[in-house]
């Protein structure tokens, strides 16, 4: 009896794309017990019967040397049949991960994915004599297209344990697969392909780094616009036109008092979602139509992005940069998902290693990156000064984020590794598979993280109404003017700028600044603190301890870079 | 003929070599190795990033970008 299928195989060999052919539309990503490793698993139909099927992370070998190896191997102990996807331009690579899943004794299926691109790259692979040799079925496919998939369906059953490999060290392995190797592979003359060009474009420094920074503003305009789309035209519609009568109503029936302030708004009878700090209003408006548009939209081009191989030779080209302030090329992706909405950006500092670069890479991105949001506010409120302005604020945070990382590597504890990661071939993504890729981020989003954002809106929304944010506003105003030379007001701006940070730089223009003071407030904005939402997002990240450590750091920088600032820009 | 042995991370831009040896832990070497990077084979510096970053070398069908300190570790005979 077969009830759970489990695909493995090395990373970027189309393992998620054989599995989304597989599975119907019904697939959940979880995480794996104890760690944050995502996998996805679904169900398929096999004679009639429903079977469980497991995407494990991609993996070299059954030694693990990271984490998520480890959870691949785990998964294999109640596997009843594994499917083992190989890439078949890279066959010598991949057999060794083969030869140990044979050694396991489980059933096993192999499968030839990536099959169409052998007769580009003049590779010839005799199957029947694989098959003959391993002792277990082959199949090949090209899982983009669907080829082949029909006939590893119908070749599960048998599946089957290998009598003709024996358990052994790595060295006879690798001696077996070399045997193995020249039986079923003749490898003819390789043409250098348009592919390789550009491999090489995006890899050397000179062409690869302009290359790198038009791809990044096209991805962000691409964000940009997909996220603005769905903010104002769709998601925000719905809260206009349907959403907001209904609460209108909710809210008469309610009357005024406690009640309503908390749920609704501060002022009776007036709904502003972006304002009026009601549970049901803002709390749900600044999750679902502020956030989650750009979340869908930055998941998206990742997913395009990750899938089409560029992000490793991203890493590449910025591994120099990011090592000297202690992570490596890998933390340009939190930076980069922060500069859309700082909530992504902290859930990716997950796809750092160890503790030392998730601290650093988690508190660089609350100190020195502004969200979306919050650069088009700076630009609305500097633009009409000149460019130059806006300059000046950018500037200072390269300044902050550069410095600020080298005092942590230095400061941190703890093992901060190199880069080491595979570059794969450029490849077509599969739609299919960065739909689903994107859905399921969403989906892990809306779960985790929106009910953060709704309690964080809840304590604000307290604090505001028994006055408290108020009188803190006033408490700050002292250290706004002897400290910063800001006027005393923008005191209230920095503490509504946890709630929002483009509503915070939008409350500093009626305080009639000179240009000078609102680079100083603009910068100051962005350090000081991260918003509600990425601040729940970081504890749960960080955990509290590290959290503590990791906000006295904003804050004191926020200081020391006030004043540096003040003196710098206003001489005084 | 003479040959020259020398660390991966002396290699120029588009150089190749055979490896030789690979210094450091068997943890290591069992990363190296899996990725198809084992004595014998040989390797080609694909590019170098400036500032000590990192090498991208390729090995086989396959590609990898590596930290200098690792490149370091792995010794070729130039060819």
């Amino acid at each position: 009896m077969i009830k759970k299928i489990v695909l493995m195989g090395n990373p970027n060999v189309g393992k998620s794309v054989v599995f989304s052919r597989l599975t119907g539309a019904k697939v959940i990503s979880s995480n794996y017990p104890g760690t944050t490793i995502d996998y996805s698993k679904g169900k398929m139909i096999l004679d009639g019967k429903q079977v469980e099927i497991i995407d494990a992370p991609g993996t070299y070998s059954l030694e693990p040397s990271n984490k998520a190896e480890e959870v691949a191997v785990k998964m294999l102990e109640d596997a009843d049949v594994i499917i083992d996807v190989i890439d078949s331009t890279n066959l010598e690579r991949n057999l060794y991960l083969t030869l140990e899943l044979l050694e396991r004794n489980i059933p096993i299926i192999i499968v030839l994915n990536l099959w169409d691109e052998t007769k580009h790259l003049g590779i010839e692979i005799d199957k029947d004599e694989l098959e003959r040799i391993l002792n277990v079925p082959v199949v090949t496919t090209v899982a983009l297209t669907g080829e082949g998939i029909k006939e590893l369906v119908s070749k599960i059953k048998k599946a089957k344990t290998s009598e003709k490999i024996k358990p052994t060290i790595d060295e006879g392995r690798w001696i077996e697969i070399g045997s193995i190797i020249k039986k079923v592979e003749k490898i003819g003359h390789r043409h250098h392909t348009l592919r390789d060009r550009i491999n090489d474009l995006t890899i050397k420094p000179l062409t690869g780094i302009p290359i790198a920074i038009i791809v990044i503003f096209f991805s962000f305009w691409i964000v940009r616009l997909i996220g603005e789309f769905l903010s104002v035209n769709v998601i925000g519609q719905i809260f206009e036109i349907v959403y907001k009568p209904l609460i209108m109503d909710f809210g008469e029936w309610l009357g005024d008092g406690i009640a309503y302030q908390i749920l609704i708004s501060q002022d009776f009878g007036v709904v502003e979602f972006t304002e009026s700090l009601g549970m049901l209003t803002t709390g749900l408006f600044v999750p679902l139509a502020m956030v989650l548009p750009y979340i869908i939209a930055f998941y998206f081009m990742l997913s395009i992005l990750e899938d089409s191989g560029y992000l490793p030779r991203l890493a590449t080209l910025v591994d120099n940069i990011f090592h000297k302030i202690g992570m490596h090329g890998y933390g340009i992706i939190p930076l980069f998902l922060g500069l859309g909405c700082n909530v992504p950006g902290c859930l990716a500092t997950r796809t750092l290693e160890t503790r030392k670069q998730r601290f650093i890479a988690a508190t660089l991105l609350a100190i020195a990156i502004p969200c979306m949001a919050q650069m088009a506010m700076i630009f609305g409120i500097l633009g009409p000064y000149g460019i130059y302005y806006i300059l000046l604020v950018f500037l200072s945070l390269i300044i902050i984020y550069i410095t600020v990382g080298l005092i942590l590597n230095r400061i941190i504890k703890g093992p901060s590794p190199e880069i080491f990661l595979e570059i794969p071939p450029y490849r077509r993504p599969s739609f299919n598979v960065i739909i689903k890729k994107t859905w399921m981020r969403i989906k892990w989003f809306l779960k985790e993280a929106i009910p953060f954002l709704f309690v964080g809106v809840l304590i604000i929304n307290i604090l505001y109404t028994v006055g408290f944010l108020q009188w803190l506003g006033n408490a700050l105003a002292p250290i706004m003017e002897g400290l910063f030379g800001l006027p005393g007001g923008a005191s209230i701006a920095m503490v509504t700028g946890f709630l929002r940070k483009d509503l915070a730089v939008g409350m500093l223009i009626p305080l009639n600044m000179a240009p000078l003071q609102l680079v100083i407030a603009a910068t100051m904005l962005t350090v000081y603190f991260p918003c509600v939402a990425a601040f729940a997002v970081l504890v749960k990240e960080l955990g509290i301890k590290d959290m503590i450590k990791s906000a006295s750091i904003m804050i004191s920088t926020a200081l020391i870079v006030g004043v540096i600032l003040r003196f710098v820009l206003l001489g005084v | 003929m003479h040959r020259k042995t020398a660390s991966l991370v002396h290699l120029n831009r588009g150089d190749s070599g055979r490896i030789i040896e690979i210094h450091g832990g068997p943890g290591f070497r069992r990363r190296l190795n899996v990725l198809g990077v084992r004595e014998g084979q040989i390797v080609k510096v694909v590019s170098r990033q400036p500032l000590r970053g990192p090498l991208t070398i390729s090995v086989g069908y396959s590609q990898m970008t590596i930290g200098r300190g690792m490149a370091h570790k792995i010794i070729v005979e130039v060819i």
